[in-house]
């Protein structure tokens, strides 16, 4: 009897934790890995590491902000890697007109590689995994006949400046990024889009049946996503001096996948963190950080982001018992 | 004490509280052998959490379940299956691409001695199952290839051969037809002869009457009354479950002739709508403050002139006009601002997006107009959210509950909150009181009364003929997805509506017209 009553307490208790750990645990992880950094990391506690570690973690960061807007309708948009190749391959044919025009062509084909996948999605009606899977694989090759497979190197200093200038002493990704994250946390919050998305992802029919523009809506944000590729893209590829399309934004989907569900927006639609989404890009990066600087192999780092990723998801799903 | 030997299910004082809820409140139940046992309640009275104690979904907080005299605590609904104790719910829980004999021997198919599935034994007994128990269908075809009520009755099948001692059935009824009402009766009587115990939840209460002997009723997560079906007159269990005095159930809607007087101008008129399948070729007029019915049976084209007349179903011809304006709207959207709404049969499909907020799903179709420069305005949301809350009396924690967690009654109220924030010209509603509990429905119906009074247009279907009188000024009966009657004044009555709905003579339906799905 009194093992039985037990029984039934630990379980809420148990549930209790399971949804403050979907709610907070990202937060909590990250706080707890800086936390040890600072301490037991040699050189990890300077202004120097920590805000080259913001920087690098701005292209994964952009990218995740699109895909958490994309995933929160129940979509999923794979091609954010080729897209931000597209970035990197415009950029330098443009550059000759200035550093402006070079940018804004770049953001204008990402964007239309958005609205490309949107469209299939909205209005083919394809499922978003295949019809973004069309770009992710074509998307890269597109890139890299349009510079014929060459890198090219880019010695425009104005562009670069995009990735080295530091006002305040703040790297000028780092600004950007957090700028966006702002927005697009403003935009879930407080619009009339975000409220639009999160019906979308809830109840896709319900939503059409309130008369609410769900095509409008699927077009809007993998044109956002396609967006935000390129904002990553073009930063990217000043870090890197070149236009690089074989090798920039390779593999950063999943990444940006595991950013985002760690975050604790779910696949399945929704509901979307972008204060999570924020903490979960950080995360990963972190974790990489913290096995490099203490010389442990990465590989390792590896297989704790997979761990993590499980655990995530798991707690996610924790509610459902089928 | 002979009482207690043949109980083959019991609940001793059973207290479940959720956050801010208590759902069941030292609840005690008892169910004998080969007794049909129904168990009654308003929605949010604790019926679903008392089946899902028993089944092992919830664990109790405090109090015990006795299964067959020994304590039990399942930890989930499978385990509570092997040991004997089957539930059928509303929803359907087959795979429906699989075949019926698939289905019926899912994860315990005969096998040969290779360890093969025997296929040809499967679709044997699975042949023998249907037939023991009077349904018809084809073994090889797939669950999804039959109608939703044939499924329902493989669905109990599947779930009673399962050696069951106890079936508890969840609103087992809501899809069926008439004549497949009285298969699952069949059923159920077969199973009482076999010593089964059944727990029977309907809010119809004509069935309660025909196939139960005994009743629970809850309220409030208490068992009020626990006694012989026959000895409570339908009316004091309706108190019962209300909570109130049998004189205030008894006064009806006298609305109803009030309205006939008024003859408002037409608000809706739908020319000629012809889609694919259905409508074909369907006119309906509506008046200000008319309710008009759309009668039919399941397949006769009610959902798709519905759904065709607020933009949501392709059409090849036909008009709308509202308020005598053109609008032959292309999406629901255009509906929306044309003036007309429309509330969905499958609340849970179309209906409700389950994981957002109560507020959310008020809202949803209200945004554009809650919307400054493309930013919700805080204020005027939480005003309109809290007046529609008030005004519906929709029973929720707080706006930022999940309306998935709310009962099917309030979740019915969220929605029609949803529709009366745009203050709509025409209403039109498809089965608005489907699933949902005596004292919810009552609610509803009334406020549908209101509404007509204050002027608007409500185009209503409605499954059982008894509501669609009560509510309508006139009825337009549909077959094949055409207009085949239309039915007003002394003419409306449940003889004539039901010869309608059925085609050929009114006293007997001999035509094949309507048996279509039974070949």
């Amino acid at each position: 009897m009194s093992g039985r009553t037990a029984t039934a307490g630990a379980s809420f208790d148990r549930a209790a934790v399971v949804s403050w750990l979907r709610d907070q645990g990202v937060y909590v992880a990250l706080v707890l890995l800086v936390l040890f950094n600072l301490v037991f990391t040699t050189n990890f506690a300077t202004s120097g590491t920590i805000l080259g570690l913001l920087s690098q973690a701005t292209p994964v960061l952009l990218v995740s902000l699109g895909l958490a807007l994309v995933i929160g309708t129940g979509g999923i948009d794979l091609s954010v890697g080729a897209i931000m190749a597209i970035a990197s391959a415009v950029v330098p044919l443009y550059l000759g007109y200035s550093w402006p025009v070079a940018v804004l062509v770049a953001l204008l084909f990402c964007g239309l590689a958005g609205l490309l996948n949107g469209f299939l999605v909205a209005y083919v009606g394809m499922q978003p995994i295949v019809a973004t899977l069309a770009l992710f694989v074509g998307g890269r090759g597109f890139a890299q006949v349009l510079v014929d497979g060459q890198l090219q190197t880019i010695s425009n200093g104005s562009f670069l400046s995009l990735w080295r200038a530091a006002p305040l002493g703040i790297p000028l990704p780092v600004i950007i990024a957090a700028v966006m994250a702002v927005l697009v946390g403003l935009v879930v919050k407080r619009t009339t889009f975000g409220r639009y998305v999160l019906a979308v992802g809830g109840n896709r029919t319900a939503s059409y049946l309130s008369g609410q523009p769900v095509r409008g809506v699927l077009l809007a944000v993998y044109a956002i996503s396609g967006l935000f590729a390129g904002i990553a893209g073009t930063l990217a590829t000043a870090r890197l001096a070149a236009g690089d399309p074989s090798q920039i934004g390779l593999l950063i989907e999943l990444d940006a996948i595991a950013a985002v569900v760690i975050g604790g927006t779910p696949l399945t639609g929704g509901r979307v963190s972008i204060a999570g989404t924020v903490a979960g890009a950080l995360l990963m990066l972190v974790i990489s950080a913290t096995f490099v600087m203490n010389n442990l192999p990465p590989t390792y780092a590896q297989i704790l982001k997979a761990a993590i990723i499980v655990l995530a998801v798991y707690i996610q799903q924790g509610r459902r018992k089928v | 004490m002979s009482e207690q030997e043949t109980s083959i299910l019991e609940v001793r004082e059973v207290t479940k509280r959720f956050p801010g809820v208590l759902a069941l409140d030292n609840v005690s139940f008892r169910l004998r052998a080969s007794e049909v046992h129904a168990l009654v309640g308003e929605n949010g009275a604790g019926k679903s959490t008392l089946i899902k104690v028993i089944t092992g979904v919830h664990q109790p907080d405090a109090g015990r379940v006795l299964f067959d005299g020994q304590e039990v605590s399942f930890a989930s609904p499978r385990e509570a299956q092997e040991a004997g104790i089957s539930t059928i719910y509303q929803e359907i829980n087959l795979i429906p691409l699989r075949s019926v004999a698939q289905n019926l021997f899912l994860g315990r198919e005969p096998r040969t001695s290779l360890g093969l599935t025997d296929t040809g034994r499967m679709k044997r007994e699975a042949a023998e199952l249907l037939e023991r128990y009077g349904v018809e269908a084809d073994v090889s075809a797939p669950v999804r290839s039959l109608g939703i009520g044939v499924q329902q009755m493989v669905a109990i099948v599947k779930a009673v051969s399962l050696e069951a001692r106890v079936v508890i059935m969840d609103e087992p009824t809501s899809s069926l037809e008439a004549h497949e009402v009285e298969t699952l009766f069949r059923v159920i009587r077969q199973l009482r002869e076999d010593g089964v115990g059944v727990v029977y939840v309907s809010h119809r209460l004509e069935e309660l009457y025909e196939i139960c002997e005994r009743v629970t009723v809850l309220r409030d997560g208490k068992v009020v009354h626990e006694g012989n079906l026959a000895e409570l007159p339908r009316l004091e269990l309706i108190a019962t479950m209300l909570g109130r005095e049998v004189p205030e159930v008894e006064q009806r809607t006298a609305a109803h002739a009030a309205r006939e007087a008024r003859a408002g101008e037409p608000v809706l008129e739908a020319h000629d709508l012809t889609a694919y399948r259905a409508p074909q070729g369907v006119s309906i007029d509506v008046r200000r403050g008319e309710v008009v019915g759309l009668a039919g049976l399941l397949g006769s084209g009610r959902t798709e002139t519905a759904k065709a007349i607020f933009g949501a179903q392709p059409l090849e011809s036909g008009t709308v006009e509202v308020d005598g304006k053109d609008v032959n709207p292309d999406s629901p959207g255009a509906a929306i601002k044309s003036g007309l709404a429309f509330l969905p049969e499958d609340r849970k499909a179309e209906g409700i997006i389950p994981d957002l907020s109560v507020r959310e799903n008020i809202i949803a179709a209200a945004l554009p107009r809650l919307s400054r420069g493309g930013f919700v305005s805080k204020k005027a949301q939480d005003e309109l959210v809290e007046r529609f809350m008030t005004r519906l009396d929709i029973k929720a924690a707080s706006p930022d509950q999940p309306v998935g967690e709310l009962s099917g009654g309030n979740q019915q109220k969220v929605m029609l909150a949803r529709w009366l924030c745009m203050e709509p010209k025409v209403l039109i509603l498809d089965e608005p009181t489907q699933g949902i509990d005596v004292g919810a429905k009552a609610e509803v119906q009334q406020l549908i009364a209101e509404l007509a009074q204050q002027g608007l247009g409500v185009v209503m279907i409605d499954s059982e003929p008894e509501e669609l009188i009560e509510a309508s000024d006139r009825v337009v009966v549909l077959r094949d997805g055409a207009v085949v009657d239309t039915l007003s004044g002394d003419d409306l009555d449940e003889e004539n509506l039901v010869g309608a709905i059925a085609g050929g003579e009114p006293s007997q339906p001999t035509q094949d017209g309507g048996d279509g799905d039974e070949r």
